[in-house]
């Protein structure tokens, strides 16, 4: 199978590969897919509670290279959007961005999943700790 | 010495021609070209001869009778005609046949095809190490029984079928039985007589032949094998397939099936002892390594792997100058992962892990020490940006985890 240039060089020189501390109330972590599908992602954001924008994202992929590359773009795009920004990223925009073909389709897929999962668990603990870190976060918005 | 890159280490998949094989070959091109089956011209005479001493190198490699050997256009043709021809033949004695679930695909979707038409198929399941059982296998026999057809050796994990003892309990219950041994042949001993095979498949291009032509061995004698045949035409190949035999194939095989006889202990001796140290030098330099399937049954120079935490796909990326295949699903069109390691009871998980790795005839010590050291890096690099390898690490049972499989 052939992968594009960019797919490449994601593989060879993934962006932001590692771990952010999950007890941190600030981190949000999405953990999506199967070994037995053969990807999982692990996709974590680290959002300034004060402006609620997004300071740092690290990811982790047991997958192929498109899966690799597909969550490693999307903590480049992650980092320095708001949540809500950050939420209307569409897994076609990572299609189109590595010119995926149709067969690795899913992978762009689960980046999508794991960007929703992990900003789904910041406002989980967001709210969890009180509802004034999502209203705030909502009003920077 | 500096290798030549890239490695070609996936020889289950296809070999080389021998240099050999191609000068026998050539004549057969051009000045010896005529069709064997002209039997009143020199030009005719001269292909038939050539034909016949193929098949004669042939049959000697695997202990038979020349005129056993009936020339397909490879072991898929082999397969559907030994499998839909004794179906057909035998209809009357019965309708059951029995196979097992890590059969080739030319069997097994042959044997699916046959259901669709009245036929009954058991599909055996394997042990962990890729084996069928002989008590399963005689629970499953009936009166209706007609042909058992099990591989002699396996594709992806080089495991070696019970074929000897198959061989008898078939025998001794009067119902035919067929081996795939596209793998075995030519690599290891195979003779149809100690393993009373009643009908072999073989391939040319798996053994340092041209691709494009196969055999179907079939016994005559003890019992006589009759087959309906799945192609019709000029009654070549004792009425079992028509059409104008591929004599330069059949040149090339026959010098390859040579070849192989002369060179097999040697060479096998040689890549088992190359295998293990590939198998060697990956457990020093990397934990959580599984071998796929019996170390003890199995071809010399085949080695299965899976690196647990990191999908086969990626790896193979990662060793691009490096020709092996993985049972990832990834890497094939289906989304399925391996059939072969899912049999074997391992886990998915492990099945997209995987990496076959067939050595063969031009396979060097230095190929195999670049392979096993490349891979090292590989696979470090991506266990390290591998979620399940930190989860393993942080001491979480992932085979309990509840995963986010729906939609995938």
């Amino acid at each position: 199978m052939a992968y594009s240039s960019k797919v490449i060089d994601h593989y060879e020189h993934p962006r932001n590969v590692g771990s952010l501390s999950k007890e941190d109330p600030n981190v949000g972590t999405g953990l999506v897919g199967a070994p037995e599908c053969g990807d999982v992602m692990k996709l974590q954001v680290k959002v300034n509670p004060a402006t609620g924008v997004i300071d740092d994202a690290k990811f982790k992929t047991f997958g192929c290279g498109s899966a690799i590359a597909s969550s490693s773009l999307a903590t480049e795009w992650l980092k320095g959007k708001t949540v809500d920004e950050a939420l209307a990223i569409k897994n076609t925009a990572i299609v189109d961005e590595l010119s995926l073909p149709p067969v690795k389709i899913h992978c762009s897929v689960l980046a999508e999943d794991a960007i929703k999962a992990a900003i789904n668990d910041y406002k989980k603990k967001q709210s969890d700790d009180g509802k004034s870190a999502e209203v705030r976060t909502q009003a920077t918005v | 010495m500096a290798i030549k890159l890239p490695i070609y280490m996936d020889y289950h998949a296809t070999t080389p021609c021998d240099p050999r094989v191609v000068e026998a070959m050539l004549p057969y091109f051009t000045t010896h070209f005529g069709n064997a089956a002209s039997r009143n011209h020199p030009f005719g005479w001269e292909a038939e001869e050539a034909v016949e001493k193929g098949r004669k190198q042939i049959a000697d490699l695997i202990g038979a009778s020349p005129k056993e050997i009936v020339f397909t256009s490879g072991a898929t043709e082999s397969d559907n005609l030994a499998i839909k021809g004794a179906a057909e033949m035998y209809r009357e004695k019965g309708n059951h046949l029995i196979t097992c679930v890590t059969e080739h695909k030319a069997v097994i979707d042959t044997c699916k095809h046959l259901e669709k038409t009245g036929y009954r198929v058991t599909y055996l399941a394997v042990r962990k190490d890729g084996r069928v059982s002989l008590d399963e296998m005689k629970a499953a026999i009936c009166d209706k029984t007609i042909l058992i057809s099990i591989m002699a050796a396996n594709n992806e994990i080089g495991v070696l079928q019970p074929i000897a003892e198959i061989g008898a309990i078939a025998k001794a219950k009067g119902i035919l039985f067929h081996t795939d041994a596209v793998q075995m042949v030519g690599k290891v001993p195979f003779n149809v007589n100690d393993l009373k095979v009643d009908m072999a498949s073989i391939s040319a291009h798996k053994m340092y032949g041209p691709k494009g032509v196969g055999a179907l061995y079939v016994r005559r004698r003890n019992p006589r094998v009759l087959l309906a045949s799945q192609i019709d035409g000029g009654g070549h190949e004792r009425g079992m397939r028509s059409g104008t035999l591929n004599v330069t194939g059949v040149v090339g095989f026959g010098k390859a099936a040579e070849l192989c006889k002369q060179e097999m202990a040697v060479e096998g001796e040689r890549l088992r002892k190359l295998r293990d140290r590939l198998n060697d030098k990956l457990h020093k330099q990397l934990d959580e390594l599984y071998i796929n399937g019996s170390t003890e049954h199995r071809l010399p120079h085949n080695l299965n792997v899976s690196f647990a935490y990191v999908e086969g796909e990626s790896l193979l990326m990662g060793i691009n100058d490096v020709a092996v295949s993985s049972g990832s699903a990834c890497t094939s069109a289906s989304l399925e992962p391996s059939y072969v390691l899912k049999a074997l009871g391992a886990g998915d998980d492990l099945a997209h892990s995987s990496i076959r790795f067939g050595l063969g005839r031009w396979s060097t010590e230095e190929e195999v020490d670049y392979v096993a050291d490349k891979l090292t890096s590989v696979v470090t690099r991506l266990r390290e940006m591998s979620p399940l390898y930190e989860m393993a690490k942080e001491g979480v049972d992932l085979s309990t985890m509840q995963w986010q499989t729906e939609g995938h």
